[in-house]
């Protein structure tokens, strides 16, 4: 191999003036994070709501639902990203179209928003398939005791649910934050943009792509451990995700 | 909303759009689910295999595959598989592969990773008898698996190895990253040169869409039928 290895270069300053070549990668890091954050929290909270429609009695909520996730899930999210990035703001009344261009960090918020909904539709999914389940006893028991579709939900279907789909949400979580790196296409310098970046005015191509791939699993470990501990910290003795 | 909206710019780019950019797309997702299938048998059967050291190497791959954007493999592959092949043929400075061979390689070995869990999830779904049976009849250990358990959890399996396959079919267009033409590269290059980007860009929506949604309406059918068998 004639490729010349040079490990000093992460405590190079890089030309962007903004401290070294290492500063660079984790401000990266930063955006990877916030934007994961902001979509995951947008996925939980949408994926909810339609994961709970599509088991609902009636026809037209479970529907919904249905053509929901269809929706989602269908196109690559790059062209989903595309689609909230460049038409979006085209199909809007001028004015809004206008103030949606001028958006400071309109690559932060639309990969936020864009990866939001398409790992909604996933959540989604999952939050179906642990009300379902469920035994059927279950929501039976509720109504017998008298409460309502909504108090079923909130104090019986749904807390069983979301413990039992905690391990299947983590990886869902692992998704979104590997899914920011597409954002990349609209310009947003998260940390596989950065590493990009670095590769561009360094050359040091291996040096750059080993440091963001380190950075990635250690996010990664870090997750899987946090969720571990959120798991033994809900478990319900007595059922399978107890002791 | 539509009004200045022009059918004309997509009509006229339909040859470019599917005979260059939709054959590279369906080629590459062939190959690479074709490729990773294989790759990520044989990882199952490695993790498998009762060899601590083997299952050790097979497991790291898949979690260290797993935990990686698709983005940066992308990267990660375009840039090392010219020494890769320096490597391999011992020539003396990086050999240039191009797009379609540099993209095949990520593909294969980044869907090996996911291939390879659904595969043991097959392989495992197979009663302990089955192979049990195989060696009582005398069949050797890869005459068990071509004949007895891997044509059962391949077929067991297969709505979710097609289910991942559309995954596969979505996830190519992520070649975007290397400005290859692939379905939506050619899309965004006619968007880029007649500055339609929103005819464009909604066209090749709708025909993602539309491919994806009759596949796995294809699956759904697949499952029932599957179910019935049982």
């Amino acid at each position: 191999m004639n490729y010349h290895w040079n490990w000093g270069i992460f405590f190079q300053p890089n030309p962007m003036g903004t401290g070294t070549y290492l500063d660079l990668l984790l401000s990266g890091l930063e955006l990877t994070l916030e934007t994961g954050a902001l979509a995951w929290i947008i996925a939980l909270v949408t994926g909810s709501v339609v994961g709970v429609m599509r088991t609902l009695p009636s026809r037209s909520a479970s529907w919904f639902g249905f053509a929901y996730v269809e929706f989602f899930r269908n196109m690559p999210l790059l062209v989903q990203l595309f689609l909230w990035f460049f038409v979006l703001p085209e199909l809007l009344p001028k004015s809004a179209g206008l103030w949606l261009k001028q958006l400071p960090n309109a690559p932060f918020w639309t990969a936020a928003i864009g990866i939001g909904f398409f790992m909604s539709a996933r959540v989604a999914v999952q939050l179906q398939a642990g009300i379902g389940s469920l035994p059927r006893g279950q929501k039976m028991a509720a109504t017998a005791l008298g409460l309502t579709t909504v108090q079923a939900y909130r104090y019986v279907l749904l807390p069983m649910a979301f413990r039992i789909i905690l391990p299947p949400l983590t990886s869902e979580f692992l998704n979104t934050i590997k899914n920011t790196a597409v954002a990349i296409t609209i310009g947003l310098l998260e940390l596989t943009g950065q590493a990009r970046s670095m590769q561009e005015f360094s050359f040091q191509v291996f040096e750059a792509f080993t440091a963001a791939t380190l950075l990635y699993l250690l996010v990664n470990a870090v997750v899987v451990t946090a969720m571990r501990f959120l798991e033994r910290y809900v478990a319900i003795p007595g059922y399978i995700t107890g002791k | 909303m539509f009004s200045n909206f022009d059918f004309n710019v997509i009509i006229r780019a339909l040859p470019y759009l599917f005979y260059e950019g939709m054959s590279f797309t369906i080629l590459l997702t062939a190959l690479s689910a074709l490729g990773g299938l294989v790759f990520g048998t044989a990882l199952a059967l490695m993790r498998l295999s009762g060899y601590k050291i083997l299952g050790r190497i097979a497991g790291l791959y898949v979690d260290f595959m797993r935990s990686l954007p698709l983005v940066l493999v992308i990267f990660w592959f375009y840039f090392l598989v010219p020494y890769i092949g320096q490597w391999l043929t011992g020539a003396s400075r990086p050999i240039s592969v191009g797009a379609f061979a540099s993209s095949l390689v990520t593909f294969i070995m980044f869907e090996a990773a996911y291939f390879s869990e659904i595969m043991r999830a097959g392989i495992q779904s197979i009663s302990r008898g089955q192979p049990a049976a195989a060696s009582a009849l005398g069949l050797t250990y890869a005459q068990t698996m071509r004949y007895v358990v891997l044509p059962q959890a391949f077929r067991n399996m297969l709505p979710v190895l097609i289910t991942q396959t559309i995954v596969l079919f979505q996830d190519t267009s992520l070649v975007y990253v290397l400005s290859i033409t692939d379905f939506l590269g050619a899309a965004s290059k006619v968007a880029q040169r007649d500055g339609r980007l929103v005819e464009m860009y909604l066209f090749a929506a709708v025909v993602y869409f539309t491919i994806s949604c009759i596949a796995s309406y294809g699956v759904r059918r697949l499952q029932s039928r599957i179910a019935i068998l049982r």
